[in-house]
Formats: structure tokens, sequence, C-alpha cells
């Protein structure tokens, strides 16, 4: 490892963070409404950084800071999905701001702010980094959650995720002073080495709970049950957009995190962690299966059905494996492909010039607009992860590496589990197509949405035809945090 | 020719149709004519190219045949591999021969959403060929899973006042079932270390193993089957869907569980079939006897004819399990003349339905006076489901029986008593709907079957026939294929017996 001050692993981070400032500058200077200007100069940052990355990673493992940040293909591999979440959400965002009179230029700062802080998350190698990113993160979106501040929802929302946010931060930094009391390290390598290594040192019992503290933590914002309480409201309270990329961006970042933490430093600790990551799979598959049902609201049964695909996806970390993780990374690329798709469908449900949420609000619209229910139709089959479509594709890849793990019993349970959740995905369809009109929606008008719709809605069905590309990336990926394996 | 992969022709052919169905643009009118045009013709190209599968199939030989392989998954074993045996060349063309049959039936009937309900069609044609042709196991759960999609879809959107019940309870059952097959092929994948079929067929999993797996395949099977007691979901898909759905549902869809205990439980767990035999015997002879006693009391007559479907599918895993060369081949030609036989069954439930929009029994009666062709297409029909020497159903049956009276007489015993129950209700049915003196006035201006109808019955009745009168067209492709699958099975069982004779 070398000790040199490299900049050019963080290039991405330096030029969203510079572009922020940019921005930031032009919004306080130029005088009337730069909300479109600032986005889209946003976006244009975010493919940019996405194709830095794309250029500064290679095969191999760049570390700068002293060790604090690490660049690998896993880091790559998950930066791209969470800049093109960001930039595609970004986007998706500017007919609502406009239509509902909320255009400030601070939105794509924020969103950008937060975007650094999620690929910090991804490179730290370092439990002070990690901190460091997951703060940065968290302040960028409570302060977006309460962005409609005449909203009383949406102030509530805000307030109930800063507050709940914090008490998770604050037992995530707890367990990390536990780890450091008892180790004597916060490096992610040297915990590694400690627990691995030649003479492997049996981990203390108040390291475990460290342990199971930062697990906690990071449950939290994974939105993982037990710790999942925030999310329905917090997804139905935020301004739709900001729910887009509520559902997508944190969590790509929030789970890769998990998944660099229980494969590395803890790698070794597998044996101790492996249950309690069992038992968050278990619960969260539960709740977003069964809570989903009785919800009238589109936000909030998104949020159960994050928290149940947020639950599947700790089933390939449960395994452990390279396998484990390629599923992972696997099912969230197509998770954000699906999630982008449906929240580009709730942005386009307005009558009489507002957003509306309820399911019954999607009545007819089979009718009223074919294009639009097909593509919904689509990716809530998707969701479901019904072959041949692509969500059957992520689902496969973690049950695959559950069952060589030998985690039959969670294996069987997620499986059942999916049938279940395939009830209220189903229900949308049904909604959709089965049930008469009551008010059809205004063409929104805006190209953006459309776009990703029809894109996110091509990819999900052409997917299981062209998989090669994704898997293999993913493969080499999820090799990097397992050097030991080949 | 012979290097055209004409195995994927066939089942990517209707998606294409369906492709350039969807770019049909204009009016509402001209949409709905076009849509049904280009359907017919891509069903009825599909149908052409499959019948070159079967020119080009050496009925000799017992292996997969015109297979094809491509990369699908990479950094796994996990292929795209098509292929066709004996056993499922038959199905390939059975589902390619329906559907055209089915969007004939359909122009007419299905008014609404015409261009949406053809792309329906099309696509379930595709995951139906796609699941007989598929030489790798996760393929082909990809395609048995598929199908229930466009069926979803049809039934939810097209179907009767409880459309909504029965597509859910269709896609919900089917779905736990398969589910649980998925674990059970991923424990497979990580024994063996392939999905190829043909390779699995002679892995020889651990005993032990076996039971589980078994167990798994079979919830999956026998809900597709359906077998009792997990058959509830049949009668209302079958009653809610519209008449070419229930057509597909009773002609091909009900076959891929069969189709699957073949492929798959027996060949690959030989110990756990044989361990299992007189489950699936039970309730294969409830099935036959329970839900022909039902029938018998339908007052809807696409009800009957439904759970006249459960009994016939009794016969088959009947002779699959038989695990002789008659048993096993009755149980296929079963499954292809109850295919035919229970499609046209549905299409003259269809007719009517179509002409006074109800399907209940005592709503008709006396049609034969009004209607002379259509009481002899529907009592032809009759008599082949009765199985009536002559008729596709016969040799079936007939081949069942035989197979499994040598292994077991007490359940060739009760099997045939299904068959008299199997009169009584087909008989009760045709009376109460065709003969008698029509009372009704509604049913006093009902018209007689139209040229469309006629062109649409006459190539089931010719099969029909033909399967009756020389079952050696149907039989022969099967021989090689068949005989393998026992050979091997009695190996397995024969090794199986001496390794515990020696653990003696």
């Amino acid at each position: 490892m070398t000790e040199s001050l490299d900049l050019i692993p963080v290039l991405p981070e330096l030029l969203v963070v510079l572009a922020a400032m940019a921005l930031l500058m032009m919004g306080v200077f130029r005088k009337g409404d730069n909300t479109a200007a600032a986005t889209t100069l946003a976006v244009a940052a975010m493919i940019g950084a996405m194709l830095l990355t794309w250029a500064v990673g290679g095969s191999d493992r760049l570390v700068s800071f002293g060790g604090l940040l690490v660049l690998d293909p896993f880091a790559v591999f998950v930066k791209v999905l969470i800049l093109a979440a960001s930039a595609i959400t970004a986007s998706m965002s500017l007919n609502f701001l406009d239509k509902e009179k909320l255009g400030r230029f601070e939105y794509p700062v924020l969103i950008m702010l937060a975007t650094t802080g999620m690929m910090i998350m991804v490179s730290a190698n370092d439990f002070l980094a990690l901190y460091m990113g997951l703060e940065m993160q968290s302040l960028s979106l409570y302060v977006l959650a309460a962005y409609h501040r005449e909203s009383a929802k949406a102030t509530e929302s805000g307030l109930k995720y800063y507050v709940l946010g914090s008490l998770a931060s604050g037992m995530l930094l707890y367990g990390i002073s536990l780890v450091y009391g008892f180790s004597g390290t916060t490096s992610f390598d040297g915990l590694a080495k400690l627990f691995g290594g030649e003479h492997p040192v049996h981990p203390h019992l108040g390291f475990i709970a460290g342990l199971v503290f930062v697990l906690a933590g990071l449950a939290f914002k994974i939105s993982a049950a037990p710790f999942h309480m925030w999310a329905p409201d917090v997804y139905e309270g935020a301004p739709t957009p900001v729910t887009s990329f509520f559902a997508v961006a944190p969590k790509i970042a929030a789970m890769a995190l998990l998944v660099r933490v229980m494969t590395g430093p803890f790698g070794e600790l597998s044996d101790q962690w492996r249950q309690v990551v069992a038992f968050i799979a278990l619960a969260s598959m539960f709740i977003g299966a069964f809570a989903a049902i009785a919800q009238n609201n589109i936000k909030r049964l998104m949020a159960y059905s994050s928290i149940g695909h947020v639950g599947f996806m700790l089933v390939g970390v449960a395994a452990g494996s390279a396998d484990g993780v390629q599923g992972v990374l696997i099912y969230l690329a197509i998770y954000l492909s699906m999630n982008v798709g449906v929240f580009a469908v709730i942005l386009s449900m307005r009558q009489k010039g507002r957003l509306v949420e309820g399911i019954n609000d999607l009545a007819g619209l089979g009718k009223s607009n074919p294009a639009m229910a097909a593509a919904m139709a689509v990716l809530m089959f998707s969701m479901a992860g019904i072959p041949p479509l692509a969500g059957f594709i992520g689902k496969f890849y973690v049950f695959k590496a559950a069952v060589d793990a030998g985690l039959y019993t969670l294996a069987i349970i997620g499986v059942v589990t999916s049938v279940v959740s395939a009830y209220y995905y189903l229900r949308i369809i049904k909604v959709m197509y089965f049930d008469e009109a009551l008010e059809s929606f205004e063409r929104s008008g805006s190209k953006a949405l459309g776009l990703v719709m029809a894109v996110a809605t091509l990819v999900n069905i052409a997917f299981i035809a062209v998989p090669g590309p994704l898997l293999t990336s993913a493969k080499a990926a999820a090799a990097v945090l397992f050097p030991a394996a080949g | 020719m012979t290097d055209w992969p004409l195995l994927s022709l066939t089942t990517f052919l209707p998606l294409l149709g369906a492709l350039f169905i969807l770019a049909i643009r204009g009016e509402a009118q001209v949409v709905a004519r076009n849509a049904r045009n280009v359907a017919l013709l891509t069903s009825v190209a599909t149908f052409v190219v499959s019948l070159f599968i079967l020119g080009y199939f050496d009925a000799a030989s017992a292996e997969f045949q015109l297979k094809e392989t491509a990369v699908w998954l990479p950094g796994t074993a996990i292929t795209y591999s098509m292929g066709v045996d004996g056993i499922s060349v038959w199905f390939v063309l059975l589902s390619t021969f329906l559907t055209p049959i089915c969007i004939l039936s359909s122009i007419g009937a299905v008014e609404k959403r015409v261009k949406e309900y053809m792309v329906a069609f099309l696509v379930l044609e595709t995951m139906m060929v796609g699941m007989f042709c598929a030489l790798d196991m996760v393929l082909f759960y990809v395609f048995f899973e598929g199908v229930l999609l466009p069926m979803f879809i049809i039934i939810g959107v097209w179907g009767g006042a409880r459309r909504v019940y029965a597509a859910y309870k269709l896609f919900l059952y089917t779905l736990l079932g398969s589910v649980l097959m998925l674990v059970a092929m991923l424990a497979m994948y990580f024994d063996a270390h392939t999905t190829d079929i043909p390779t699995l067929m002679a892995h020889g999993f651990p005993q032990g193993m076996q039971l589980w797996l078994w167990l798994a395949f079979f919830a999956s099977f026998a809900v597709k089957v359906p077998m009792w007691p997990v058959h509830t979901w049949l009668p209302d898909a079958h009653v809610e869907a519209p008449t070419a759905g229930s057509v597909i549902l009773a002609g091909v869809l009900l076959k891929m569980g069969a189709y699957g205990f073949i492929r798959f439980s027996v060949p690959m767990f030989p110990l756990a079939s044989e361990y299992f035999t007189p489950l699936v015997y039970t309730l294969s002879i409830v099935a036959v006897i329970y839900t022909s006693l039902v029938a018998l009391v339908q007052e809807d007559m696409k009800k009957l004819i439904a759970y006249s479907s459960i009994a016939h599918m009794g016969y088959v895993t009947i002779g699959v399990f038989s695990m002789t060369t008659q048993g096993v081949e009755g149980a296929l030609y079963q499954m292809l003349s109850h295919g035919i036989v229970s499609g046209a069954l549905f299409l003259c439930v269809g007719v009517v339905y179509d002409r006074m929009h109800t399907r209940e029994i005592s709503r008709y009666g006396g049609l034969s006076e009004r209607m002379p062709k259509y009481a002899l297409v529907f009592m032809f029909m009759t008599m082949a489901s009765v199985g009536l020497p002559g008729t596709g159903g016969f040799v079936g049956e007939f081949l069942v029986l035989l197979g499994v009276f040598q292994v077991n007489t007490w359940v060739a015993f009760f099997a045939a008593s299904g068959l008299v129950l199997g009169a009584c209700y087909m008989l009760y049915l045709y009376r109460r709907m065709v003969f008698g003196r029509m009372t009704r006035d509604d049913l006093k201006s009902i018209l007689d079957l139209s040229p469309r109808e006629v062109l649409m019955f006459a190539p089931l009745i010719v099969i029909v026939i033909w399967m009756g009168v020389y079952p050696i067209t149907f039989l022969d492709p099967m021989h090689a294929s068949v005989a393998k699958l026992i050979d091997n099975y009695e190996l397995a069982r024969a090794a199986a017996e001496s390794l515990s004779v020696a653990a003696r």
C-alpha cells in the first residue's frame, strides 16, 4: 500500500464536488430561475463523472489518502450505478419541479453533494472515511426530504428521517468506537489482516457487539427490517422526484457499503454475522411481502417493495461468497432499471394539474394510456421476478449463491415470500387492465419521463437475451472482494 | 436446410409477429383486422416451419435432435440450448397446431383490444414452444414461468365475470409450485455442476436428495397437471377464460406438468419416482373417480369439461408412473389426443356461447333441430372424449390401462371405472344440450356453424380420426425415446437394488 496522496482515484468525486460548487455560485450570482440550467449541468457533470470513473478505474486496486479510500472494480461498478441513478432521477425531476413551482437551484446541488457522499461510501476503506461519506450523504438527504417546505407532510418526513437517521448514525458510530477500542484500528485492511492472516485473532465479545452495532446502523440506511420504519413515511411524505432518488441511489450506495464492510474487515468473521444478516434478510422479505398488501398509496407500496428487494439482496450477502456479491451487484443494477421506470410512471400520474398517488388512480390505464400501462405492467412483472423479465435474473443469482452456500431454508422462505409479493405487484396490473377507468391522466408532455420509461421497460424485456456484459462485469467486480478465492 | 436453427425459428417466429402487430397503427377497425390477419398468418407460418422439424426428425434415434447451443449466462454452465426428442417433438407440433385454431376461433368472439389479444397469444405460443424445446433446465424454467404472463393477461382482460379471481388463482397457485422447483433446480446445479438436461438425466443423484428434489418438482408439476387436491384453480380458470384461452389451457398448458414428469422427475430421480409411485397412483385414482363424479353434477358446460380434463389427466399420470412401454406411450398419446379433443370441446362451448352468451347447460336443449352440423361435430368430439374406438381417445386410454395392468391390477381396475363415469357425464351433457325438444324461444333463431367455424373444426376432426385409426404415425417416433427412458429407469433401479443387497 502506498502512503502517497494520490488524487487520481478520487478524480470523479472531485469533478462532482467542483461542479456542485460552481453551480452554487451560478445560482447565487445569476438572476432568475436557474433550476433547468442547473439541473442540466448537474446531469452533465454526473455523466462526465461516470465516464471518468470508468476511465480511471482499471482492473487494479488504487488507494489514496493513505489507504482511506480505494478504487477497485467493485467501487467502479457501484459508482457507475450510483451516478446513473442520480443523473436519471435528477433529469426526471425537472418536469415536476416546474409544474409544482418548486424549482430552486439548490435541488441539483443537493443531489450532487449526496452523490459525492455515496461515492465516498463506496470507496471507503476505513471506518472514518465510511462515516464521513455516510454523513455527507445523509445530511443532504435530510434536506432533500423536507425540500417542499410548505408541505406539512414533507416537513414531517424530513424531520422523521433526520431524527431516526441520527439515531442510526449514533449506533453506527458507537459500533465503530467499539470496534476501534477492541482492535486498535479502523482500517479495513488492518482489520482483515487481524482476523485473517497467519495468526488470526479470536474476536473479543466487545468487538462482536461493535460489529452488530455497525450492522444495525447500516441496516437502517438500506431500510432493512427491523430498521425499516422510516421508509414508508419518508417515501410518502417526500416530493415524488426525491422519493425516486431515495429509492435508488442511497440504497445502492448503502448496500455496496454493507457488502464491502461484511466481506472486507469482517470477512473472516462470517460465522459471527451470517445469522444476523440472514435474520435481517428474512425479516425484510417478510415485511416487504406482507405489509405491502394493504397499501393504497403507490409511494408507500414502493417503500415496502424496496424493503422486500433489500431482503432478497441480503440473501446474497448472507451467502458471503463471490457468487453472492455478484448476485447482489446484478440485483442492484436491475433494481435500478426497474425503479427508475416505475417512478417515471408515478411522476406521470397527473390529474387536474396535480400529482396523484393512489393505486386506484391507475384504474383503466390500459385503455386510456396503453403505452404507459404496458411499461408499468412489464416493470411490475419484473419486480415480481417472473421470467423472462430481468427481475428474475437478479433473484436467480442471489438464490443461486444462497443454495451454493447451503442456506436452503433462507432460499425456500425467500422464494415463497416472492410469491406473496407477486400478489401486490399483480394488483397494480389488475387495476390498470381489469378495472374500468375513472379519470385519465393528463399528457405530461415530458420527454425525459417518457424516455426513461421506455428505456427501462426495454432493458427489462431484452436483458434476458443479452445478459452477458452485466454478468461478467459484476463477476469481475465481486471477485476483487475475495482475493483469496482468486 | 438442416443447418437452419429450426427450433429457435419455431420458437421466436410468433414473437416476431407480435412485434409486427405492436407496430400497427391507425383506426381501431383497421388495426383489429390487420392484427388478426398478421396473427393468423404468423401462427400458420409457425406451424409450417414446425412441420419441417418433423420432417428432419429421425424417428429411429432416441437422442435429442436438431440441437442448438449458444452462450447465455456467461460464468455459469447455463446455456441456451434447444433440442427435441421423440417425446417433445409432438408437443411442439401440438402447440403450433392449436394456436392458429385459437386465433381463428377468436375472430368474432373477441372484439375489444384485439391487438393486445393477438400479441398475448403469440407471446404465449413462443413460451409454449420454447418450453418443449428447451434442453437447459434454467431455460426451461424461464419458458415454463413465462407462460403465466400472457395467460394472466388473457384471463384477466378478456375473461368472464369472476376473471380477476381466476387470473390471480392461476398465477399464484402455479407460481408457488414453480418457485420450489427453482430452488430444487439450483440444488441440482450445485450437485451436478450442469443444467444440461441430457447430462442431468445420466447424473444419478444421491437417493436421499432425490426424494427432496422429486417433491419440489412435484409441487410444481402436480399443480400444472393438475392433480387432485391442487386442481381447484383449473375449473375457475377455464370458466372465466375466453374460449381460445381455455383451448390453450386444456390443450397445451395442462400437458406441461405431465411433460415435466417425463422429462425431469422420472429420468432424473428414478429412485424417488419408484418410492412415490403409490402416492401418484392414489392421487390419480382419486382424481379420475372424484372429478368424474363432480363433473356429473355441473351446471356450467365449461366447468364440466374442465373437470373432465382433470380426470383425463389422471390417466396420464397413471400411465407415466406405470413405467411400462405401453403405459408411458399411452400417457403421451392420451396427452396428445386430449389436447385436441378437449380443445375442440371448448371450441364447441365457445360456438354456442358466442351466440347465446351463457354457459348454463339448462339454457340449451334441442340444438339438433336448428344446428345439425354443430350437433354432428359435438357428438363426434363427445365420443372421442369418452374414448370410443376409432377415435384418438381410445388408443391413449387403452394403452394406459394395458400398461398399468401389468404393474398393478387394482389401479387398472379403478382407472377403468373412470371410463364408465366419463361416458356418463359426457353423454348426459350431450343429451341435455343437443337432444330433446327446443323449448326456449331465444334458441329458435340460433344459427348453425359458419364456414369459418367449419374450417376451424375440420382439421381437428381429421386429426382425431387419424389418431384413432392409424396411431403408428404418432407412436413410431416415440418408441426409441420411450424405450430409452424406461431402460435407464430400470437400470437405475437395478443398480440401487444391487447396492442395497451388497450393503446387507
